[in-house]
């Protein structure tokens, strides 16, 4: 009898705390839920907002109905921008100036932070933080004197840098090549020592231990760092602003705003419409790549 | 094939001498461990050895040329890792093969060395796998697969073992042993666990504080320690130490281990430590097979005394027996079917045949 009544009151209390256990997933379930959704409407509504004015018509943007609701929706905005020349170099230029740049910026980066990694020589620790904090100083600082090293680049050799594309090249890096070098550092110092000694013993030169061992290893950190180093230059703003003025020279991001606002007549529709499609190649690059930057985010925070 | 030199190797880090001049000859074929506790320079002299650590003074020779500002790639030695540092993305054909195709070597000749080894390694159907498909001891062999494909001078062993559970442990040593008697390759394994040491090696070397503290074959650490730390650290349980004075009693040499047990020594133990000062602090070292239950017999050197036993651990085979002897634990070990129990006084037989007398000073065994 006693030992039954002893199970007797064991098994309540096992059972109780299992339900309060259950009920605290529930309710942690239940607040993120809450929470990831008040976020997600957050995020999600301005793009809407753009979706919907770039199906309008300008007479209907600038009616007084109910701005949430496309009552003769129209693809004329898509028709004229995908149809204008410019739009179109924008769209080029912006293309051009990302690609070499995300390939300049990994070009640069991938060995740089595989020497601060591994290569241990005089001062790497150093100048690997300071690699970071250069990326600390903000482009609003460097525009101006950037401008001058250019203008008297300029007078110097005779070679104009401003005012063309090409001078984005440059300048784009100063933002991506430090942060890039920080997250591929991070991610080549959670690979084993072990590794590159075996491969070194195993004939390999330090170029080679770089491209057959590290870079295969670290691919997820390499992509995460391409598409921040992509993200960056297809969405820079106030560099192009700066330094390019001819509408032949203008990134997407600039160009819609200074050929689609003329003066105090601002083409909503189209702005949307430009706005939307320039959001387009980050987008689906994300996509394709997500499972990729989420791995690269979160490896080498554990070692394993 | 070649032989290893060491000649007064010294590796300082900073301020920190991690290796204080140490010298080692390993004969071609032989297979040489080193042992000690960490911390006392084994790894880096084996990373010296392999050229990841450059060497502060003296000379490391391989096969009679002086490699000390040879790369490691132009050793021609292969290196085995705790870790076993397999290439993830690579298979394990690819693993194996990565240093000959590095080297060029000609497509069949590598294909023919790998599957060589496979099947040497037993891994045969492995080869397409990556490593994280592969179990610990499946890693080990890879990573040993790597080092025979190579077909170098010297094999590196740092610690393979360590990261295995205890089965595959000895599995995997009997396994290393086996590669050793079929490829003859001189090889260097770094190990903390003298179990291994003994089993493995054809000659040991115990390394304590950057110095070499005794080399010899595993038989003879075990019977002729040089030294109180290689007489402590080889053997499982380890040795025991007591304190004892030599004393002259009816003109034949006793050893006094407490005010009341007193033996007379042996004639050849009394003859090698007649003159060693009656006054000096000494220490006996006995290991644990040389303390038993006694027997009703009386044998030369072997002498009896109680003692109340503290704690009993039978292991099938023997019982190790422990108990308290003026402030320090002794322990012993005796027949299973002796009559050995916690708390019960037990007629104890100590084998002075077998003794050794350490300077408690110097730690010298004498």
């Amino acid at each position: 009898m006693t030992s039954t009544t002893v199970i007797d009151k064991s098994a309540p209390t096992r059972a109780v705390k299992l339900r309060s256990m259950s009920r605290d997933r529930t309710w942690a379930l239940r607040w993120s839920y809450f929470f990831l959704t008040l976020f997600a409407i957050f995020a999600l509504i301005p793009p809407l907002y753009m979706l919907i004015t770039s199906l309008k018509t300008s007479a209907e943007i600038s009616a007084a109905t109910n701005p949430w609701w496309v009552y003769h929706p129209t693809l004329s905005n898509y028709v004229e921008l995908l149809t204008s020349n410019q739009f179109l170099t924008f769209f080029r230029n912006s293309a051009l100036v990302s690609i070499f740049v995300v390939t300049i910026t990994m070009l640069i980066s991938v060995p740089a932070a595989f020497a601060l990694a591994r290569m241990r020589f005089w001062g790497s620790a150093t100048l690997a933080t300071g690699v970071f904090l250069t990326y600390l100083i903000p482009e609003t600082l460097l525009f101006l004197p950037l401008f001058k090293m250019f203008v008297v680049f300029g007078d110097l050799t005779g070679i104009q840098l401003i005012n063309k594309w090409y001078v984005l090249l440059i300048v784009y890096p100063t933002l991506t090549v430090p942060f890039c070098t920080w997250i591929m550092i991070g991610y080549f110092a959670s690979i084993p020592k072990e590794l590159d000694e075996a491969a070194i013993i195993d004939g390999a030169s330090w170029f080679q231990t770089l491209t057959r061992i590290f870079i295969p290893v670290a691919l997820p950190g390499l992509i995460a760092a391409t598409i921040f180093a992509f993200t960056v230059s297809w969405a820079q703003f106030l560099y192009p602003l700066v330094f390019t003025t001819s509408t032949d020279q203008l990134v997407l991001p600039v160009g819609i705003i200074t050929t689609l606002i003329k003066g105090d007549v601002f083409a909503w529709g189209q702005i949307m419409t430009g706005a939307l499609l320039g959001a387009a190649p980050p987008l689906i690059i994300y996509a394709f790549l997500m499972d990729y930057y989420i791995a690269g985010l979160t490896a080498g925070a554990t070692k394993g | 094939m070649a032989d290893v030199t060491l000649r007064k190797v010294v590796k300082r880090y900073d301020e920190v001498e991690a290796v204080r001049g140490i010298d080692l000859d390993i004969a071609d074929h032989e297979f040489v461990v080193l042992v000690g506790p960490s911390g006392c320079g084994k790894s880096t002299t084996l990373r010296m050895i392999a050229g990841l650590e450059d060497i502060t003074d003296g000379d490391i020779m391989i096969g009679g040329d002086v490699v000390n500002d040879v790369p490691p790639k132009d050793r021609d030695i292969a290196m085995v890792f705790q870790n076993y540092a397999l290439y993830p993305h690579m298979t394990v054909a690819e693993n194996m093969s990565f240093g000959l195709r590095l080297k060029r070597y000609p497509k069949a000749e590598i294909k023919t060395r790998v599957d060589e080894a496979a099947r040497m390694l037993d891994i045969v159907e492995l080869v397409d796998r990556k490593p994280k498909q592969l179990s610990g001891g499946q890693r080990q062999r890879v990573a040993m697969g790597r080092a025979i494909v190579r077909n170098p001078k010297v094999f590196l062993f740092d610690e393979p073992l360590s990261n295995l559970d205890a089965k595959l442990r000895v599995q995997m040593r009997i396994e290393i042993k086996k590669v050793h008697q079929k490829v003859r390759t001189t090889t260097v394994y770094v190990t903390h666990d003298q179990v291994e040491a003994m089993t493995l090696a054809d000659r040991v070397v115990v390394m304590n504080n950057g110095r070499i503290e005794q080399i010899g074959t595993p038989n003879e650490l075990y019977h002729n320690p040089a030294t109180r730390f290689v007489a402590g650290f080889i053997g499982s349980p380890a040795m025991n130490f007591m304190a004892c004075r030599l004393e002259d009693v009816g003109g034949k040499l006793h050893i006094r281990l407490t005010d009341r047990i007193v033996f007379p020594l042996p004639p050849a133990r009394a003859d090698r430590y007649k003159n060693v000062s009656r006054t000096d602090k000494l220490q006996l070292g006995l290991r644990p097979e040389h303390i038993t239950e006694a027997s009703p017999h009386a044998e030369p050197g072997v002498e009896n005394f109680d003692a109340v036993l503290d704690v009993i651990e039978p292991m099938g085979m023997e019982t190790m027996i422990y108990f308290i002897m003026e402030g320090v634990e002794i322990c012993g070990r005796v027949n299973p079917n002796a009559d050995a129990r916690a708390g019960a006084p037990m007629r104890l037989a100590i084998d002075l045949n077998n003794m050794h007398l350490l300077n408690e000073a110097t730690g010298a065994v004498i």
